[in-house]
């Protein structure tokens, strides 16, 4: 936690000495009776939220390396009878946790690509090429963005279990989670939004430069677009990680599905002290890739809700 | 109407003008200019959202006036709409639902917009503070709806009920109570989902202009005025947008009952999209599954336009 910390503090202070201020001045700060009340305060915020966000995880740790029993009974001594490493050994020998945790990569990995692929070359067609048909397309993407999501459920579930036209069925494949997710309003609208903001005379110099559409779009478009593609693929991976209806009515097969489907599956029917170690490695997994990424995710969670203004 | 728009072209330009002009632009001409390609760019977005989200719109609202089993449709007009309303456990998902979206904004509105605002005078360790408050969200739902349930051991010795025994509390039956089943997924919510908000939050504290403090501070306004009259003025436009945000994603809320309680106990934590998924996914009744959606999502809709009309007056853009 601390060595994940440290960069962002190094990176805040500049700003923090500038002109930046909030509701509590600098003249405030001098005034010992401020400084102390901000002190206490801030000390207690920061215990509050190190006990409520990363107590639990702690006590899973903890849980995941205690037997069934100790847990049972007494959740908060530490390791009474010692560190059952043992626990994670059995997770991936008993419930073949490895397939679990394999799935979840190849959903999140369908889930970014495809994802990516609509909003870029989308993103691209409404905000740059903008034909005569953009205006009606963006209007309909936009008109998804406003109906709750519930209202299809039933609908894409029988969809995707006779695809029109086609007449297949892409239930038991991964097919069945990668595709629908990639039909996010959202992610067009911040693609798009991103591109306008680029000067329009860039895109005409290319042009009569001689580049053609793909060009552009391969050699100015999405180099420039990388922030953004950033931020997006952060939405989209973690979207499909933590996805548990749709994964689970479309994932029947248990050798298919991702930890999310496969956890609460086996969790009635498998010891405590082991689902405990299971659950810890699946929430290692995104935890750490949190703490390497931290700015970027708080970044897009940022920009994310910029958007919702 | 495109139609039209060629035959008074064709009746009023020169015969020797090709019969399928339209905008002076012949298919061919069109693709040579890069018509084609636009397309094709297009594409990806055209199919993806074609097959998996205007058509199953589209198809729900025929769905839910039909009879289906996977061979053959029939229309039954509103009967799936009379069977929903018939039904004697839509009332008590409604209830369920509306406690707990309701309960859930009154506790958990709030809790985000003070981390926040206590975050933004944080200085040195606001970084700490944003990363830990952003971990919950990280945590997959289903781990962390399962690590809860542990936490809510109804026995003396679950991890809450030792902790209420330490105040000479309990022990509570948690989620074995019909009357604090509610309340319990309402806690575990708000802890998964108040760090968005914090992010969210500390994002537009950011961006207040410092004048304004600086104005309100030279006209004698002490650290609480500034918080009440300059900031929440400020973060009004994103308060609005998030409140219903939060109200859309509550009313459909499905994961924390179906894997803590599956509904119960005495379908005290049946929501209504668990009942849509009971009608569809456990009886196979998508006609009646379906003509639910549609009465929540129309329910969502009419709460959404009736909101952001009541509130136009104080919305910032």
């Amino acid at each position: 936690m601390t060595t994940a910390g440290a960069p962002s503090r190094a990176r805040r202070r500049r700003p923090a000495d500038e002109a930046e201020r909030s509701i509590i001045s600098m003249m405030d700060r001098r005034q010992p009776g401020v400084r102390a009340v901000v002190g206490v305060i801030g000390t207690g915020v920061l215990i509050a939220l190190a006990v409520t966000c990363a107590g639990p995880l702690l006590w899973l740790f903890k849980a995941a390396t205690s037997t069934s029993t100790e847990t049972l009974a007494q959740p908060f001594a530490i390791w009474p009878s010692g560190i059952q490493w043992d626990n994670i050994v059995q997770a991936f020998a008993e419930v073949d946790f490895a397939r679990y945790l394999g799935n979840t990569l190849l959903v999140c990995l369908g889930s970014w690509f495809f994802g990516l692929l609509v909003a870029t070359t989308g993103g691209y067609g409404i905000a740059v090429l903008r034909p005569a048909y953009a205006r009606v397309v963006s209007a309909a993407v936009l008109a998804t963005l406003f109906i709750p999501g519930v209202i299809s459920l039933v609908a894409l579930y029988l969809t995707v279990i006779d695809v029109p036209l086609l007449g297949i069925n892409l239930l038991n494949t991964f097919w069945a989670v990668w595709l629908p997710a990639s039909a996010s309003a959202f992610n067009v609208l911040l693609v798009s939004r991103f591109l306008t903001t680029i000067p329009r005379d860039l895109f005409d110099a290319a042009k009569i430069d001689g580049a053609g559409a793909v060009r552009i779009f391969l050699e100015i478009v999405l180099p420039m677009a990388r922030p953004i593609i950033g931020v997006l693929s952060l939405l989209t991976m973690v979207a499909a990680y933590k996805d548990f209806l749709w994964p689970l009515l479309v994932l029947n097969k248990p050798e298919l599905q991702p930890i999310s489907v496969a956890l609460p599956r086996i969790a009635d029917n498998t010891d405590l002290a082991v689902l405990m170690a299971a659950m810890f490695i699946s929430v290692l997994v995104p935890v750490l890739v949190f703490l390497a990424f931290q700015r970027q995710f708080i970044r897009a969670a940022g920009s994310a809700g910029a958007l919702k203004e | 109407m495109a139609v039209t728009d060629t035959t008074v072209r064709a009746a009023v330009e020169p015969l020797t003008a090709p019969p399928r002009r339209r905008r002076h632009r012949s298919p061919a001409t069109w693709a040579r200019r890069g018509g084609l390609t636009t397309l094709l760019f297009f594409l990806p977005l055209l199919l993806s959202f074609g097959y998996f989200s205007w058509w199953p719109i589209l198809r729900s609202l025929m769905l839910s006036l039909q009879q289906t089993n996977f061979i053959t449709s029939t229309w039954v007009g509103l009967a799936n709409f009379e069977r929903v309303l018939a039904d004697p456990l839509l009332g008590i998902a409604v209830w369920n639902t509306t406690y707990f979206s309701l309960l859930a904004l009154v506790v958990g509105f709030p809790v985000p917009i003070l981390t926040a605002v206590f975050l933004a005078e944080m200085r040195r360790t606001r970084g700490v503070a944003s990363a830990l408050a952003y971990l919950p969200v990280i945590i997959p739902p289903v781990v962390a709806v399962l690590l809860w349930k542990a936490f809510y051991n109804p026995g003396a010795n679950g991890l809450f009920n030792t902790m209420l025994g330490w105040v000479g509390l309990g022990p509570l039956a948690w989620l074995n109570d019909p009357d604090l089943v509610i309340p319990s997924l309402v806690l575990y919510a708000t802890w998964a989902g108040f760090g968005t908000g914090v992010i969210i939050y500390l994002a537009t504290l950011m961006t207040i202009r410092t004048e304004l403090y600086e104005a309100a501070e030279i006209d004698g306004a002490r650290i609480l005025r500034r918080f009440w009259h300059v900031t929440l003025p400020q973060m009004r436009g994103v308060l609005l947008i998030m409140l219903l945000l939060q109200l859309i994603g509550t009313f459909q809320t499905f994961t924390e009952p179906y894997i803590m309680t599956g509904g119960g106990p005495e379908n005290g934590s049946l929501t209504i999209l668990l009942l849509i998924y009971r009608y569809a996914f456990v009886a196979g009744d998508y006609g009646r599954a379906t003509a639910l959606s549609l009465l929540l999502a129309v329910a969502l809709s009419l709460l959404s336009a009736l909101y952001m009309w009541a509130t136009r007056r104080w919305s910032t853009s």
